[in-house]
């Protein structure tokens, strides 16, 4: 084995380490406050409770009304619920389901898996910008048109999209508009009105809660039948006994990411450029996708030309540098970008490109230790590729 | 030194990571991709993923970092595609040979050595070492029954320069009772059998659904051209081959020569399936150089076959010819000829 190597986490929007006030909290409920919040006694009171509070506080990230935020299972569940629900409470009248061509897969899988049950599907294109652009939204609402569904933030790439704009176009024509705002929730701030959607998924574990706990934010009026049938909880919209614990994390997390995010955006967000110069002046070959978009503090997408993503990812582990590409496939490998084939770049940049994602651990010196090391493993990896295949 | 492991969730490969941990190198773990996990059914689906996740739980039990590199793109355009053009061509293809020397030891390698490794190790039944003369010499493993040198005679100079086989100086018993002693979970998992992109053995639907025109149906004629019966497509069959030729007679009759061009199976008694000669083309020498004139050497024709004794010269374009002293049966189209010099690989190519 090698000597031991001092590492950098630069994949926050993969995910966060949980919060120490988080875990300390969620230790306590799991030992402590246990009871099932639907039982009657104390313990059942006690757990109810808690929930309650947890619900305040992530309806406060968002600008939401505590009784319009129902806990999943997570983003992709969240999600799930939004374009289903959506899809089955209006398909009497609209069978149309609208999405961008650069949703996470938990979106557009199920808009496909919808498109095979007989439901018409349109994806937006993007531009090089990687941002929808709202013409292509008002050309593609139908009258049939169900649901709108457009990310808040990019994951792979951190763009915002305009979606007080896209939400406007969209009700014009009757539709309701979902975002997946997974990635930008507790990392810029989310008013829901001000986004002026219909329904909204989020994620405890991208700001630093536990993993297995999201929740969905449907306006009131909203009618959605749930995925999972069961009991009552969460107002009848998602059954099954609570994740208490989970909750309880998922709040003490949005709780301090409202109070810290603009904090920590500005000092992220200097990082961020700091490494993002750095990389482009220290090696050759090098473009920041989606650099003249507006993005989320912590993301940048870099195409490294003549190198293949996934050895430089594997180089930069072996470094201790922990970086992420593109989106994994079942076994952990990885797919050419679905986002910037969107963008329309040529293959050689979909494959080729690297996102980092900072986080509040990240230092001044973590991103200089980046900017040091990178240039050495890029030209290595450019002059020991030979042609890659000789048939 | 830093040395990258092909591992393929196998007992073999898994035993060459552990052993070169305990011999202190820096051990990286790699594991191929080759086919899409989801599965579009062109695929078999049953076992990779599996497999790959085998690797990965070996390496986290020795200590190693391990990642799967995807390789789909590669072994198509390599691999598969030259396994359904031989079949279309009326050969009998031998892909594992490719996959060593245009992926292992091509571009897994070329990877390797981007990540500062030195050596790429398989679990392969070889051994290599250096030569009195600097180069580099193949040797058959160890254990004579698991030998895998015959899949690995089209390698380079250069290519075993960078390759290490840990597992060549055991037996299998050994390999498998080191991998007991450190509890790894694959210590009894059976060996593979089949091509592994064809998990079924069926190897004419695979060709077929990858290649739907080589389906042609064709006329299987006894050696004076008289036709017996007919065939749905020459990539059903393979030199040798007795049964599935839906010929009834009152003796066995064996396929001699497959035309690709005009769709013929020539079929025929067993005894005229021996030939004293061969020629092979892509020949590789190990050493670099052809042997000068007519070399005494062996030569196996199939993974399965005892090395027979012979002579064997080198010829012009890259191709050999070898003459047997005693005729064998079955000489295959497409399968590789490897000489052998007692253990030791002379070369290896491709059967005409």
């Amino acid at each position: 084995m090698g000597p031991a190597v001092q590492r950098i986490y630069f994949d926050h929007n993969a995910t966060t380490p949980v919060h120490p006030a988080v875990a300390e909290r969620m230790a306590a409920v799991l030992t402590e406050d246990f009871g099932n919040p639907s039982s009657i006694h104390h313990f059942g009171q006690r757990s109810k409770a808690l929930i309650d509070q947890a619900r305040s506080a992530v309806a406060a990230l968002i600008g939401a009304d505590p009784s319009e935020i129902t806990f999943t299972s997570g983003g992709t569940e969240s999600d799930n619920l939004a374009i289903r629900g959506a899809a089955e409470s209006l398909e009497k009248t609209r069978r149309h389901l609208i999405a961008s061509a650069i949703e996470h897969e938990a979106v557009l899988n199920t808009l496909k898996a919808l498109a095979r049950r007989g439901a018409l599907t349109t994806l937006l294109p993007v531009g090089e910008s990687g941002i929808v652009s709202p013409d292509a939204l008002a050309a593609a609402l139908t009258e049939e048109t169900a649901l709108v569904s457009v990310m808040h933030a990019n994951n792979e790439i951190g763009t915002i999209q305009p979606i007080s704009e896209l939400s406007t176009l969209a009700k014009a024509r009757g539709a309701l508009m979902h975002s997946d705002a997974v990635q930008s929730a507790g990392k810029i701030p989310v008013d829901v009105k001000a986004l002026g959607v219909d329904l909204l998924s989020i994620s405890a574990h991208k700001f630093h809660g536990p993993k297995g706990i999201g929740a969905i934010w449907i306006r009131r009026g909203v009618r959605l039948p749930p995925i999972a049938t069961g009991g009552k909880q969460e107002r009848g919209r998602r059954a099954g006994t609570e994740n208490v614990a989970g909750i309880v994390g998922m709040g003490v997390a949005a709780e301090i990411a409202r109070t810290k995010m603009v904090e920590d955006g500005a000092r992220l967000s200097s990082l961020r450029d700091r490494l993002e110069d750095g990389i482009l002046r220290a090696v050759p070959g090098t473009v920041v996708n989606g650099v003249r978009s507006p993005r989320v503090p912590n993301t940048t997408n870099i195409s490294f030309d003549r190198v293949e993503a996934e050895s430089l990812l594997i180089a930069l582990d072996l470094e201790g540098i922990a970086v992420s590409t593109g989106s994994a496939c079942s076994s952990g490998t990885l797919e050419p970008s679905h986002v910037l084939k969107a963008m329309g770049f040529p293959p050689h940049r979909t494959q080729n490109s690297i996102r980092f994602s900072l986080g509040t651990s990240n230092s001044q010196a973590d991103v200089d230790h980046v900017i040091a090391v990178l240039p050495g493993l890029v030209e290595k990896l450019r002059h020991l590729t030979r042609t890659p295949v000789r048939a | 030194m830093r040395i990258v492991v092909a591992m393929s969730g196998g007992v073999d490969s898994s035993v060459a990571a552990a052993l070169l941990v305990e011999q202190g190198h820096d051990v990286i773990g790699l594991s191929m991709q080759l086919y899409d996990q989801g599965g579009d059914g062109s695929f078999g689906t049953c076992c990779t993923l599996d497999d790959l996740n085998d690797a990965r739980r070996v390496a986290d039990a020795i200590g190693i970092p391990h990642y799967i590199l995807n390789f789909e793109k590669q072994f198509q355009e390599t691999v598969v595609s030259n396994f359904v053009r031989e079949y279309a061509a009326g050969r009998t293809p031998l892909p594992c040979a490719h996959c060593n020397s245009d992926l292992k030891f091509a571009t897994l390698l070329d990877r390797a050595l981007a990540l500062d490794a030195e050596l790429v190790a398989t679990g392969h039944y070889a051994r290599v070492a250096r030569s009195a003369e600097g180069g580099f010499v193949l040797r058959r493993g160890l254990d004579a029954d698991k030998d895998q040198s015959y899949f690995l005679a089209t390698l380079t100079q250069d290519q075993l320069a960078c390759a290490s086989f840990p597992v060549g100086n055991l037996t299998k018993t050994d390999v498998r009772a080191y991998a007991h002693r450190l509890g790894l979970k694959v210590a009894d998992k059976p060996d593979s059998q089949e091509i592994c992109f064809v998990p079924d053995g069926d190897y004419a639907a695979f060709v077929s659904r990858q290649e739907p025109a080589v389906a042609r149906a064709g006329a299987i004629v006894d050696g004076t051209g008289q036709t017996l019966g007919t065939h749905a497509g020459i990539h059903r069959f393979t030199v040798g081959q007795r049964k599935g030729l839906g010929i009834s007679g009152p003796a066995p009759v064996y396929v001699l020569k497959i035309e690709a061009e005009s769709g013929t199976v020539t079929v025929g008694p067993r005894a005229a399936l021996e030939r004293e000669t061969l020629t092979a083309s892509q020949v590789n020498w190990i050493s670099g150089v052809a042997p000068e004139g007519w070399r005494r050497s062996s030569a196996q024709i199939r993974h399965r076959h005892t090395a027979a004794a012979g002579r064997v010269r080198g010829i012009e374009s890259h191709r050999a010819e070898f003459v047997f002293d005693e005729p064998q049966m079955a000489i295959t189209p497409g399968q590789a000829v490897v000489f052998y010099e007692a253990d030791v690989v002379i070369g290896g190519g491709w059967i005409d």
